[in-house]
């Protein structure tokens, strides 16, 4: 994986320029001292500081040697100075970085200290005074650069060493008795490696300058030798009479210093594709089925009249339409109508494929679904929150009779979606401003797309916290996000999804990084505050128990789709699709056997990158024979209320324990406390 | 596999002045044999015990035992972990069978292939799939994850293990799974388990006792049924009515 990495790297405009660029200049700094040393290095007293001519290009200097051929020469000085000295920057630096790791807590502490001292003086005055120590000459040069570098560098492995060091799998391997040493070598070093190359190449172009800064100051390479730093110390002082003996070793300390610095810079950026996130997609765009069917559905999105069908515009690569048969004809109170939405990423990944869904006022609909079935995606390509390059079809998304599609994104677009739309999202943590105070994040909604005054603004988040039950809000109202519990966060994101009075409220998954207790609270007050402002709420979790509890219906999504479509309260009755099924069976509950082993669905959720045709759930289906693998079934009816995609639905009820009246003292703790 | 034993545990983290309790005077006993289950909010100090138990946080009072032995802070531990999160528990850079060969103890007999055969069954043990041992971390769910780390937890020959919330991360479809894998090698290998989770219908399918922690203290502990059935602390009361049970309605509060 490392290997193919580096070669993308290589192979964009920046780092095949900075690869060829470094290829040149070692094969000067290796091949111009073996040819042309003894060309440089002739006197020439005929002809003492000239200007260009076609026998000597760059002209000659005081003694009458050539200076283009010196300057080719002294490549091979100037390349090693840089490389040892970056060496010795980044050995010593390693070494500095990695020994808290290896030393233990206290000999780490004050390492780290001294460290961190060094860093605070500039590189520079630092390369002076070892100068200074060391003495002038090309060895003391070397070792003040080196040593001066040797901080930063230090530094950074420190920092990176650290955050690999906190990972579980260091705690594993420690607990297991793996010693220090192979902890670093095999472990943290591995894990960091790619990092310090990159930052050590940049260092070496940094080497480089640093070399040229201390010889043009006459402390670094003395006579006879010379490297581009002492060059351009020689060529300065004839500047004004014949500048290219000055420019010339000033244009290669430039290339070269470009060269290493370009060279870090396009090894850093290959460095920053993400390994695991985007891995499937990276892939799928890899396999060479280009980015052309993204484009096309993104214009299609863009542009598609209201009644043109978008799967006749969509690449050939997409799957059949099979958009269920809704009524044409829209609920009055309807709030939100979504019909046959499609969300792609390059590369024929098909995340969200024809999800359709009505959402009337005072209605709450959940989303259930494993990760990776495009639950989230739905949600946020409602909110227009997804961004290029994911791509948005659909044959129409309108909140409130307002046609999402159509709307060009512009202001008021977004005043629109900030007064009707509340989202709250999984990690209230990261979804506030950590540096902002929680009230104004809530004021800045209604200073934004209400046009409030900031009086009034902050007057409405404080009434809103009062409503999500905030105990003293307006003190709450100027502490920061970290100030407040994780439950007091999710009740001030709810907070700040109901500043606008919208209609619509999409929480997706939001209490899963809750505790059961924290959990319930929000959800009530999620309820409540539906009931209160006879919001529509959709939904999205991935635990169809939690669903059930708040949601009159229930969406069943799998690989993209919406597999089944049932109210609540029918789920355990009348569960028909064997995926819904097995998600119910599958959560543990209070009287779930102990002697039996726990259902589960066997196999692997679908891959979005990897769609087949017939129906995404066969694989893992029992039920599934070859017309499951043929053909992929629709939503239908399966009576008052229900649909069903599925070409062999379950009539049984699914075999789960409910809970019965006030059979167990839980449930009877659960009555006393909501009476 | 021998008892695990808290007696007087104590973790203060921070400063003495400026300082936070995270574990209270905690007594606490794993039976040799035994399903322990540990439930409780976050903080309450539920992982705080697990990492004193295994020698990564610092003891400030009281003991931790193994088998009437201290826990050593350095080497190999008898106790073993698996931890919460299956994206942080593998070293992206190592495949593994050389995860889990790294863990079992310097003594074991044969070579290197000696050691990657024991990788391998340990990797059927758990269920996973043949050939799994070979791939790195990033091709394999969270579920295989989970096993792996598991696999890895039972290489190192343990006294004791404990489960830190080792299903929270996934999804319900593989939490059954990964489920069923430690109720059956529990039972097979007679496992000494702490099982840490703040889902009580999951505590209650895989263990016998039932210990109830809060703000660093255990308020109550008993036998699983007993404590399940009867809660005696009012804070179990709260836990259990806020379990999601299928087919229940959540009224809005009023």
């Amino acid at each position: 994986m490392g290997t193919s990495r580096w070669g993308r790297s290589l192979r964009t405009p920046l780092g095949a320029c900075a690869a060829a660029l470094l290829a040149v200049m070692a094969l000067i700094a290796i091949l111009a001292p073996v040819l042309w040393t003894g060309t440089a290095n002739a006197f020439d007293t005929s002809a003492i500081l000239r200007g260009p001519s076609p026998a000597h290009w760059a002209g000659t200097n005081n003694l009458g040697q050539d200076v283009f051929y010196q300057v080719l020469v002294a490549t091979r000085l100037t390349a090693a100075l840089a490389l040892a000295a970056t060496a010795i920057g980044v050995g010593t630096g390693l070494l500095l970085g990695t020994a808290p790791l290896v030393l233990g807590r206290r000999a780490g502490r004050v390492i780290t200290a001294v460290v961190n001292i060094a860093v605070a003086f500039p590189a520079l005055l630092l390369a002076l005074f070892f100068a200074v120590i060391f003495g002038v000459g090309a060895r003391g040069a070397l070792l003040a650069i080196g040593f001066a570098s040797a901080p930063t560098f230090a530094r950074l492995t420190r920092t990176l060493s650290a955050s690999v060091a906190g990972l579980d799998y260091i705690a594993a391997a420690r607990i297991a008795g793996v010693g220090r040493v192979r902890l670093l070598t095999r472990h943290v070093l591995p894990n960091i490696g790619e990092t310090l190359i990159v930052n050590a190449t940049i260092a070496a172009g940094d080497a480089l300058l640093a070399f040229a800064g201390l010889s043009f100051l006459g402390l670094g390479v003395q006579a006879p030798s010379y490297d581009w730093g002492k060059l351009l110390y020689d060529g300065l002082n004839g500047i004004y009479v014949h500048p290219v003996a000055a420019l010339a070793p000033g244009i290669a300390v430039i290339l070269a210093g470009l060269a290493f610095n370009l060279f870090g810079e396009a090894m850093a950026r290959a460095l920053g594709v993400p390994e695991l996130a985007g891995g499937a997609i990276v892939r799928a765009a890899r396999a060479g089925r280009g980015t052309r069917a993204g484009r096309g559905t993104r214009r299609a999105g863009a542009g598609a009249s209201p009644g043109s069908a978008p799967s006749t515009t969509l690449p050939s690569t997409t799957l059949p339409s099979t958009a269920p048969p809704f009524s044409p004809t829209e609920p009055d109170d309807c709030v939100l109508s979504v019909r046959d939405l499609q969300v792609s990423f390059p590369g024929g990944v098909h995340p969200v494929r024809g999800v359709s869904l009505t959402l009337r006022r005072g209605e709450a609909v959940g989303v259930v679904g494993e990760s990776g079935s495009g639950k989230s995606l739905t949600a946020l390509a409602i909110a227009r929150l997804l961004e290029p390059p994911a791509a948005i079809t659909a044959d129409q998304v309108r909140l409130l009779g307002h046609d999402l599609l159509l709307s060009p994104g512009d202001g008021v677009e977004r005043h629109f979606l900030g007064t009707s739309l509340g989202m709250v999202f999984q990690d209230p943590m990261t979804s506030f401003n950590p540096v902002r105070h929680v009230g104004g994040q809530l004021a800045e909604v209604a200073t934004q797309h209400q046009g409030m005054t900031r009086r009034q603004a902050a007057a409405r988040a404080v009434d809103r916290l009062r409503a999500v039950r905030i105990p003293s809000p307006e003190r709450r109202y100027r502490q920061f996000p970290h100030e407040l519990s994780g439950g007091m966060r999710q009740r001030a994101m709810i907070g700040m999804a109901v500043m606008g009075s919208p209609a619509l409220v999409i929480a997706d998954e939001p209490t899963t990084a809750l505790d059961v207790t924290v959990q319930r609270e929000v959800l009530r007050l999620l309820k409540s505050q539906q009931a209160a402002e006879d919001l529509a709420l959709l939904f999205i979790s991935h635990d169809i128990t939690v669903v059930g509890q708040v949601c009159d219906r229930v969406l069943v999504m799998y690989a993209g789709r919406i597999v089944e479509s049932l109210p609540s309260a029918a789920l355990a009755a009348s569960a028909r699709h064997p995926y819904t099924r097995a998600l119910l069976a599958a959560v543990p509950s209070m009287e779930t056997d102990r002697e039996q082993p726990l259902a589960v669905v066997p196999g692997r959720p679908a891959d979005p990158a990897d769609v087949r045709p017939g129906c995404a759930f066969a694989p893992r289906c029992a039920f599934a024979d070859d017309q499951c693998r043929d053909a992929d079934p629709v939503l239908t009816s399966a009576g008052d209320g229900h649909q069903v995609a599925c070409w062999h639905p379950q009539a049984s009820p699914v075999p789960i324990t409910l809970v019965s009246g006030a059979a167990t003292p839980a449930a009877t703790a659960d009555a006393r406390e909501t009476t | 596999m021998s008892e695990l034993r808290f007696e007087g545990a104590t973790v203060w983290f921070g400063s003495r002045r400026h300082g936070h309790l995270a574990a209270d005077h905690v007594d606490l006993v794993v039976p040799s044999g035994a399903v322990v289950g540990l439930v409780g909010e976050s903080g309450s100090g539920k992982s705080t015990l697990a990492r004193a138990a295994v020698g990564l946080a610092p003891l400030t009072a009281g003991r931790v035992l193994v088998g009437g032995q201290p826990v050593p802070r350095h080497g190999r531990r008898p106790v073993q972990m698996v931890f919460q999160d299956p994206f942080a528990s593998l070293d992206p850079r190592m495949t593994v069978g050389e995860s889990v060969a790294e863990a079992i103890p310097r003594g074991f007999p044969g070579g290197r292939a000696s050691r990657r055969a024991e990788a391998s069954r340990l990797g059927l043990l758990v269920g996973l799939p043949d050939g799994v041992v070979d791939s790195y971390p990033a091709r394999l769910s969270g579920g295989q994850r989970q096993r792996v780390a598991l696999a890895r937890a039972l290489a190192g020959r343990p006294e004791v293990i404990i489960a830190d919330e080792i299903t929270s991360a996934l999804d319900v479809s593989t939490q059954g799974a990964v489920l069923n894998v430690v109720r059956d090698l529990q039972r097979e290998l007679r496992l000494s388990m702490l099982f840490i989770s703040h889902n009580l219908a999951v505590v209650r399918y895989v263990c016998d006792v039932v210990a109830v922690m809060r703000a660093g203290r255990i308020v109550e502990c008993g036998p699983a049924e007993q404590v399940l059935a009867a809660p005696g602390h009012e804070y179990t009361r709260e836990l259990l009515a806020a379990v999601p049970r299928p087919g229940s309605v959540l009224t809005a509060e009023d």
